[in-house]
């Protein structure tokens, strides 16, 4: 039983590919499309929120993410109707790249909160939550420095476990869905495999360098899921 | 006079006759700042608000302005279907399963569906929203209310023009939130639909209990 998803889109066919793309990486967990309206338009509908939340309770709780300004509505209006709303967390992150982190983390056992931080420490840099658009702020510990296309970070790990299979899926899930070559104390970030031979435990230090357009966002990422303790104790 | 049932079907029939009225001029508004499917989302959203009504007639008020919210949430498609659907939904909430509305629990009624609205779409008075025509509606629909001689058609014509006054003042803003908002100072002279969608809606209240 794994924490479950709902992809909420103004188009079928864009809610249909972020689940196909997100199950991808995580064949065990339960990933609902709700997108366009009920005769195929596109816009949000209230009925296939509603039916795709109900599928999805009985899990571990529901983690649903949304595309632009009244899919958010909607999902809230879904939520608000709900049964047992208490189990339904809206994730305030991008879709596609929300999608796979949060597929990922779910995947490796994280709870809904931990679903939810995954999917939202992949937002991108320039659209921030409102009017906010810090990068930095994401990242409390460690530094991102840097101009033009290359960007660095150190980030300690706080988990009990370290680096393991569910926290280098989680990584590595994030970053492949970046424009970012990435590397972690000098693997491909982009790599499970890879980040598993590093064998870093409990504080030891990962230095993340980026290359590309999406190359802050990666180190963002990598930074939030580390100081989240990749959700785990 | 109390409003019943019957007057909220004839409400919600006036309506959908006023947005299949005025679809092409919401059409346009939308058009001018906006992604242009806010008369057609209307029209259809109270079409099928007319077939449910049909389907399952409502014993009460409240019922009725239920059915429509759970409606217009599921077919407008757009921004309008959960703002307009929380609004129904929260004044059906207030009136509860009571057969007739009197003055104070209409204002009261209006009142929650304004702040559902707020509370769906985070808008402000001034951002250039449907806000612009729902608060003061819901202010004059209070104050009428308050007044203790108001019967409830004096509230809802207070509160249809108050909302077409306040949907003619959205022109010279600029919009803060929704799809206008990304055209910037673009959106100035140009009226808001949502405001004047909220206007045919209120105007379609008075008329239904005239």
């Amino acid at each position: 039983m794994t924490v479950r998803i709902v992809v909420v889109s103004h188009s079928e066919k864009i809610a249909d590919g972020a689940v196909e793309l997100a199950a991808q990486m995580a064949p065990d967990v339960v990933i609902l499309a709700a997108g366009g309206t009920p005769d195929g338009r596109i816009g949000t509908s209230l009925e296939k929120v509603m039916s795709a939340l109900d599928q999805a309770s009985g899990g571990d709780g529901v983690v649903v993410l949304t595309d632009l300004g009244s899919a958010v509505m909607t999902a809230e209006s879904a939520m608000e109707l709900a049964d047992d709303p208490a189990e339904v967390l809206l994730a305030d992150a991008p879709l596609v790249e929300g999608a796979v982190a949060a597929a990922v983390a779910a995947q490796g056992g994280a709870d809904a909160e931990a679903v939810k931080r995954a999917a939202e420490a992949a937002y991108p840099s320039a659209l921030g939550s409102g009017a906010d658009p810090a990068p930095a702020s994401t990242v409390s510990e460690g530094s991102v420095t840097g101009g033009g296309p290359e960007f660095t970070g150190d980030f300690e790990l706080i988990n009990q476990a370290g680096m393991h299979a569910r926290p280098a899926a989680k990584i590595a899930g994030g970053i492949s869905s970046l424009d970012a070559e990435v590397k972690v104390n000098g693997v491909d970030g982009a790599s499970m495999t890879g980040l598993m031979t590093l064998a870093a435990g409990k504080g030891s230090v990962l230095h993340v360098e980026a290359w590309g357009a999406d190359a802050e966002r990666a180190v963002n990422y990598v930074g939030g899921l580390v100081q989240a303790g990749f959700g785990e104790p | 006079m109390m409003l019943d049932v019957k007057w909220a079907v004839k409400w919600l029939t006036m309506c959908a006759q006023a947005m299949a009225e005025h679809r092409v001029e919401l059409i346009e508004l939308d058009r001018a700042i906006g992604d242009s499917d806010h008369g057609e989302n209307m029209d259809r959203g109270f079409q099928a608000v007319l077939d449910k009504l049909a389907e399952a007639p409502p014993e009460t008020p409240g019922a009725a302005l239920k059915l429509t919210a759970m409606t217009l949430m599921s077919k407008v498609g757009g921004a309008a279907g959960p703002l307009y659907g929380t609004a129904f939904l929260r004044a059906s909430t207030f009136l509860g399963d009571a057969a007739e509305v009197d003055p104070a629990a209409l204002a009261g009624a209006l009142l929650a569906a304004r702040d559902g609205i707020v509370a769906r779409g985070k808008a402000e008075s001034g951002d250039k929203t449907m806000v612009d025509a729902w608060t003061p509606a819901a202010e004059a629909a209070q104050a009428v209310a308050a007044g203790g001689s108001g019967n409830v058609l004096a509230v809802l014509v207070a509160a249809a023009e108050a909302a077409e006054a306040g949907a003619v003042a959205t022109d010279p803003l600029v919009a803060r939130k929704g799809r206008a908002s990304y055209l910037g100072e673009r959106s100035a002279g140009h009226r808001d639909p949502g405001a004047a969608s909220s206007a045919l809606i209120l105007r379609a209240a008075a008329g239904a209990a005239a």
